[in-house]
């Protein structure tokens, strides 16, 4: 196989040599495999688009070996990981000075990873040894440092930023004691990781790894290797190591903004056991006993990706009305039809349908995540379609939910109410595109929906919904910058610079916060730097309305012009004549995009009459 | 050492420091492959723990001066029972 895939990049066949490095990995995952993977992937740099991240990590112990792994895994999601290591211990100086390396790099993502013996060492090994007031003290000391870290880090770095919570010993030092008491070892250890829970909700891009769970996951014996910690201070087992990079790729999957928005699933030896049109409603497997429980247990896995925000959706080769039967009415269902936000139950190619699915829920083809139990129609997927994620299902069903849980494609960092809401907003969606077809000019229909919209300077609460919208907006997005929770809040607090976010609602609902624009001021003009709005509002004009305020706002400022770039990127055709249709002149034009501007003194974007604004950008503007 | 072995170790290497594994020989040492350091003779150990599932000895690895000697090292691992 490594022959094969050696000649097609030699034959320029890229594509399909990442589908076979794909397969290569899926097959063998490991140290050469990892090597193999990694050299021949930074061949196909130029020829299949990869999001750079750059992730520095700081360590205590030997984290080498677990690099290859990580960006072979990396590489296979779409992600070129640019990876830098920080001296053995010395994390602390690195984040303590302000001209280190760690600063002078400017990664996009920092991992802490420090073992529980490197930073408490009394606790570690002399707990028995010393009173219960030194073990809380030893306790205080430690979480107060991570505490001075963490707020010296953010002075001087706007990276993400991923702790190691730390692990409790194998055994502890006084053996079945430690559970007898709270103020021993095992107490402080929990008290340290308590602690730095609190942090996330404190700092914007900062996580907690939870390296004490994943240990604990995998068996704390099996974990560890005594005699390679001892002799090369690399304390992971070799089997293991592919499963602390795994967890690292939980993080940076969606810091990379390659997560799946949809979730598309198949119904037969999927959803439950056995095929709904020869077994029929009482012969499918799908209930509290086995078999049929691993279908349920599925189900309650695909739930909570539901409450993630994730759009479920559906695939599958069956008659529609017997699918929908048991979709509706099987006793043993947990998922109902309700759930799904698009629903292709037919005898058409799969990938034609999941084309369909992308298009009807407005994503991106990348954005979709495709579960089935059939190894065929996987690989046709894969084939079809190389930018979807296929999850590989095990063979037996009792693995299928655990399967589905441990996708990093499907994790999310922080969530919105957005995001609780996304398929009730399908729904509303559904029902204006019906309607819509009724009027008979497109005016009468904006003044039918009743567009209100409020425009606001971001606030803490609306902080991590703006940036992730600037991370996932990829059609309506004029310049595709992408920004960090820390970076827009380092940009509101600019007197120079507006963060402006617009919610929207209409008679059928709320769509929420739906756009961003930033703009700030640059010479005697007033210059957008981002300028973006979900897909589910195009169209609408809720576009111009943001783009009015913001030449009303350049006015008010006494800025001579408005200016406005546009990066073409390959999905963002929607906005490329954003500026022109508002009246604005391109000023200049070259490789990477154009650039245009707005007279204040002689023109102006006017507010379109039929939705109803609220402006609340503070007294600052 | 028998042939499929030897060749699984030769592969391995060969992934690792990015040669063609008809480069590399039982006297292929640090001294004759670039990428060989120590860092690399780290992720050789985990991999060949990870691919013949075993565990090496401080002393094993310590021993392993050329690819010949971790064939040797792979098969007594092995067939502890022809050492």
């Amino acid at each position: 196989m490594r022959k094969e895939i050696d000649e097609l990049l030699a034959g320029g066949s890229w594509r399909a040599a990442y589908n076979r490095l794909g397969e290569l990995w899926r097959r063998e995952k490991g140290q050469a495999a990892s090597a193999f993977v990694t050299s021949r992937c930074a061949l196909l740099r130029d020829h299949i688009p990869f999001t750079v991240c750059r992730l520095t990590i700081l360590r205590s112990f030997t984290v080498e070996p677990i690099v290859g792994p990580l960006r072979a895994a990396a590489w296979l999601s779409g992600i070129d990981l640019q990876v830098q290591i920080g001296d053995f211990n010395a994390y602390s100086q690195e984040i303590l000075d302000p001209g280190s390396s760690l600063y002078r790099s400017s990664p996009d993502v920092v991992v802490l990873a420090v073992q529980s013996s490197d930073i408490a060492p009394d606790l570690w090994s002399r707990s028995a040894d010393i009173s219960s007031d030194a073990i809380a003290e030893a306790a205080e000391h430690t979480h107060k440092n991570y505490r001075q870290w963490v707020r010296i880090f953010r002075e001087h770095s706007s990276a993400n930023l991923i702790i190691h919570n730390l692990e409790q010993p194998v055994v502890p030092s006084l053996g079945v004691l430690a559970s007898q008491s709270n103020s021993g070892q095992r107490a402080a250890f929990e008290r340290i990781n308590q602690e730095l829970r609190n942090l996330p909700r404190e700092y914007s891009g900062v996580f907690i790894l939870d390296y004490d769970s994943l240990v604990g996951r995998h068996g704390r014996e099996r974990w560890h290797d005594e005699r390679k910690w001892l002799t090369a201070r690399m304390p992971i087992a070799a089997d293991m190591v592919g499963q602390l990079a795994h967890e690292w790729l939980r993080f940076l999957t969606p810091l990379a903004g390659k997560t799946a928005k949809a979730l598309v699933v198949d119904l037969d030896n999927t959803l439950w056991g056995g095929v709904i049109g020869e077994d029929g409603m009482t012969g499918i497997k799908l209930g509290p006993e086995y078999p049929g429980a691993c279908y349920q247990s599925l189900q309650r896995a695909l739930i909570d990706q539901h409450r993630k925000g994730i759009l479920l959706a559906i695939c599958s080769k069956n008659n529609l009305e017997e699918a929908m039967e048991a979709l509706a009415h099987h006793p043993g269902m947990v998922l109902r039809p309700e759930h799904f936000a698009a629903i292709r139950i037919n005898w058409e190619d799969k990938a034609q349908n999941l084309r369909e699915i992308a298009a009807e829920l407005n994503i991106g083809i990348d954005s979709l995540a495709f579960l089935d139990d059939n190894p065929v129609e996987r690989e046709n997927v894969r084939t079809a379609l190389p930018e979807i994620t296929v999850i590989d299902l095990p063979p037996d069903p009792v693995n299928y939910a655990a399967t589905l849980r441990d996708c990093p494609v499907l994790e999310r960092l922080s969530l919105t109410n957005e995001d609780r809401q996304r398929t009730a907003l399908y729904a509303a969606e559904r029902e204006r595109s019906r309607v819509e077809e009724n009027f008979t000019t497109k005016e009468d229909f904006f003044r039918f929906l009743e567009q209100e919209a409020d425009i606001s300077a971001v606030v803490p609460e609306t902080l991590a919904r703006v940036a992730q919208l600037t991370q996932k907006t990829n059609q309506f997005n004029l310049t595709t910058q992408r920004y960090t929770e820390q970076q827009i809040s380092t940009l509101a607090a600019r007197i120079d610079t507006s963060v402006l976010s617009i919610q929207v609602r209409d008679r059928y609902g709320d769509h929420g916060l739906v756009g961003v624009a930033i703009a700030h001021d640059v010479d005697g003009d007033f210059e957008i730097d981002t300028f973006l709005l979900s897909c589910r509002v195009i169209g609408r004009t809720v576009e111009t309305a943001l783009l009015a305020h913001l030449a009303e706002q350049a006015r008010l400022r006494g800025r001579r012009r408005l200016l406005g770039r546009f990066f073409p990127t390959r999905k963002n055709a929607p906005a490329r004549d954003f500026y022109r249709n508002h009246g604005f002149h391109l000023e200049s034009q070259d490789g990477d995009g154009s650039l245009w501007s707005l007279d204040l003194n002689q023109e102006t974007v006017p507010y379109p009459e039929w939705i109803r604004l609220n402006i609340n950008v503070g007294g600052r503007n | 050492m028998s042939s499929s072995r030897f060749e699984q170790v030769r592969s391995i290497a060969a992934d690792l420091f990015a040669v063609p594994t008809s480069k590399l020989t039982s006297e292929s040492s640090p001294d004759t492959v670039e990428a060989w350091d120590s860092t690399q003779h780290l992720t050789l150990v985990l991999a060949l723990e990870e691919h013949f599932g075993f565990q090496l000895t401080p002393e094993e690895i310590e021993d392993m001066h050329t690819l010949g000697d971790v064939m040797r090292v792979v098969d007594s691992k092995l067939n502890p029972a022809e050492r």
